[in-house]
């Protein structure tokens, strides 16, 4: 089939061919762009990153040994190479710690998003359906508390929790509650503070998603008997699923590897693998061992991701 | 940490073009100190009186600082790690030997704090003493008086008794975050030797500490200085300088927050914070000059009198104010000075099993 229709096309297009090489020249630099980026800002760091996750510790500047160079020529720039090994992802699969504290944060990620997207949802979508004058100071609004450093506004949290806190206070006072509430140092302060850290990632990209479906699908539905609840399910929510799927996973990445929150909030007991991490890292001086830990994160979160996606264009394709 | 690096390398381009452009005389040393550190009056002085531009820049833990100084080309010339970071940082090849000829102040430090530090660095070759000070126990007076019905704590039994922490639970304790500064105090308190690195030895300092784990709300680093000037917390297991700090916050809140500070009368942990040079250090004369000002008698009591810690400097003394010197938890008297104890810096392999119990008493995992 093709090849019929491309001879057919062929005396056509033979004029036009210099200019389409051309074209095509132009395409594909603009495609090399965010190749070099990947390959300079994401490949090369990961490239280092798992290098020395081979290495072994060492009392040096840097702390691990081998260093690869070609201090020694070409011969000890192999030589080095031979000492690399995976000694540091057996030890990881020796001691519990680094299993429960993967499945911890996973869980502690994924419960936060879950609520991000209760609550972000709503917002988004009052900010889509609200007059379009007043849409761009909604929007300015969410995005406002950027302005303000993230670790100030963690630390105000402190502040509203605390058992002596404003939210105490206020409760105290009006009589809804006789006793302070223990929320600072609990896994419930962890997800207040992921939640509203994170809180705008979910809803620009709902906004955007609802923003851009077509009022008039939900009014056709409306004239034809859908009632307004079962119409959200059946058409709002479907047609925003790209916002809520790139929202959530703008919150469930970065939170799996959160270590500010709950180091600030949560209680000693949260073990996250950030904390982990930064134990083998500075604690211990273990470079190589925290180097495997991070790599490993990085393959728990692409791996799943990717096929996510896959299965995602597959189901497109079939909905075709 | 990156804006400041930039602002830092950006700061040092202007002073370099500033150089070519008329003062090749300009001269700069590049100072990396803990935050909260020194009497800024200091610096100004320093300017003054050598016409050497001080970048003065701060961290708030070891770590940050080793890693920086492992990664190499870190830019600092003078940086101030705590002696048992010192040690391995010696160890990595990260500092270069002192010019002693270039620093005839030395003839002010006290034999007492350098035979110490001699301990992490053998003949004092690369580091000088800048502030030393206990790991100890500071509480809420009011708090701890309803709680115990006593104002005064000198024992760590207050803290490894759990029938007596059991007491304090509701009221808040929080303890460092720093395994090398806790487990040695459990061993202490154990009628152990502190410096042991010998697993059974640790796994009692485990078990001790476990029972205490209930009752402990956090373990922070510095978090506890806020909490004890806040009142928020009656007692905290903490550096004697911090739990000063949070004494004078609360005197300045006038919230009737009164705290106190305690050297365990078993025995506490010294620390000592040495000035040393990066082996790759752009300014190396300068730096030297730096730290022999930093020795002569007056400025480091004006600094002692700032920050209120105690210095290596003999004849500092006699410029500090009366009520730091004679305050026994500054300036512990011979009695208790006898029962202060040094750790020394653990090997690779007992770190690990020290960050390990560590993680085990923090989270129970």
């Amino acid at each position: 089939m093709t090849n019929i229709a491309a001879t057919a096309a062929a005396p056509a297009e033979t004029a036009a061919l210099p200019t389409r090489l051309a074209k095509g020249f132009v395409d594909r630099l603009v495609i090399i762009v965010p190749y070099l980026w990947l390959l300079f800002f994401f490949l090369v760091p990961f490239i280092i990153v798992f290098k020395i996750s081979l290495s072994q510790t060492a009392i040096s500047m840097p702390p691990y040994t081998p260093v690869l160079d070609f201090s020694d020529g070409i011969s000890g720039f192999f030589a080095g190479f031979r000492e690399l090994n995976f000694d540091n992802y057996a030890w990881l699969t020796q001691d519990a710690l680094y299993f429960n504290a993967y499945v911890t944060s996973l869980i502690i990620a994924g419960i936060s998003t879950i609520l991000t997207l209760i609550v972000g949802y709503p917002i988004a979508y009052g900010m889509a359906r609200a007059p379009a004058t007043i849409r761009p100071t909604l929007l300015m609004l969410v995005i406002l508390p950027f302005w303000t450093s993230f670790l100030i506004r963690v630390y105000a949290w402190i502040g509203i929790l605390k058992p002596e806190g404003l939210l105490n206070q206020l409760l105290l006072s009006l009589h809804i509650i006789s006793e302070p509430l223990v929320i600072l140092n609990t896994y419930t302060a962890i997800f207040i503070g992921i939640v509203y850290s994170y809180l705008p990632f979910m809803v620009l990209p709902l906004y955007s998603s609802l923003e851009k479906m077509d009022h008039s699908l939900i009014e056709a539905a409306q004239d034809l008997g859908c009632p307004q609840i079962s119409a959200f399910w059946k058409i709002t929510f479907p047609l925003s699923l790209p916002g809520v799927v790139a929202g959530c996973l703008l919150v469930f990445i970065p939170a799996v590897g959160e270590f500010v929150i709950p180091d600030l909030l949560g209680g000693s007991q949260t073990l996250m693998i950030g904390k982990t991490l930064w134990n083998e890292f500075f604690s211990n001086r273990d470079w190589p061992v925290s180097s495997a830990v991070a790599v490993i994160l990085l393959l728990v979160l692409t791996i799943p991701i990717m096929f996510f996606q896959q299965a995602q264009a597959k189901a497109q394709e079939q909905g075709k | 940490m990156i804006r400041k690096a930039l602002w830092l390398s950006a700061t040092s381009v202007l002073l370099t073009l500033f150089t070519v452009s008329g003062h090749a005389e300009d001269r700069v040393v590049n100072v990396y100190n803990w935050s909260d550190y020194i009497d800024s009056s200091i610096i100004d002085d320093f300017t003054k009186k050598t016409g050497i531009k001080v970048v003065y820049d701060t961290f708030d833990s070891n770590e940050i600082l080793e890693t920086k100084l492992l990664a190499g080309g870190s830019g600092y010339d003078v940086v101030v790690p705590s002696a048992n970071f010192l040690a391995r940082q010696i160890q990595a090849g990260v500092f270069q030997k002192l010019d002693k000829s270039k620093l005839p102040n030395l003839s002010n430090m006290w034999d007492v704090i350098s035979e110490r530090t001699a301990k992490y660095d053998p003949g004092n070759e690369y580091s000088v003493n800048y502030m030393w000070g206990t790991v100890g126990l500071g509480y809420n007076v009011k708090k701890v008086q309803a709680a115990l019905g006593t104002d005064r704590i000198d024992s760590w039994d207050t803290f490894f008794n759990p029938d007596k922490l059991a007491k304090l639970k509701d009221c808040g304790v929080y303890v460092l975050d720093s395994p090398a500064d806790i487990i040695p105090a459990a061993l202490k308190y154990l009628g152990l030797d502190p410096n042991s690195t010998s697993p059974d030895d640790i796994a009692k300092a485990q078990d001790a500490l476990l029972k205490v784990r209930p009752y402990i709300r956090k373990f922070h680093s510095s978090e506890y200085i806020n909490a004890l000037a806040n009142g928020d917390i009656c007692l905290a297991v903490g550096w004697s300088g911090d739990v000063f700090q949070a004494r004078n916050r609360a005197e300045e809140a006038k919230q009737g927050v009164e705290i106190g500070y305690s050297v365990p009368k078993e025995g506490a942990q010294m620390w000592f914070d040495q000035m040393a040079i990066p082996a790759d250090a752009p300014h190396v004369a300068d730096a030297l000059e730096f730290i022999n000002y930093m020795m002569t008698p007056e400025v480091i009591a004006k600094s002692s009198n700032y920050v209120l810690y105690a210095n290596g400097n003999k004849a500092s003394q006699q410029f500090i104010d009366k009520a730091i010197l004679n305050d026994p938890s500054v300036y512990p008297d011979e009695e208790t000075t006898k029962k202060l104890y040094t750790v020394a810096p653990y090997d690779p392999k007992t770190q690990r099993v020290i960050t390990r119990t560590w993680t085990k008493i923090v989270t129970g995992q």
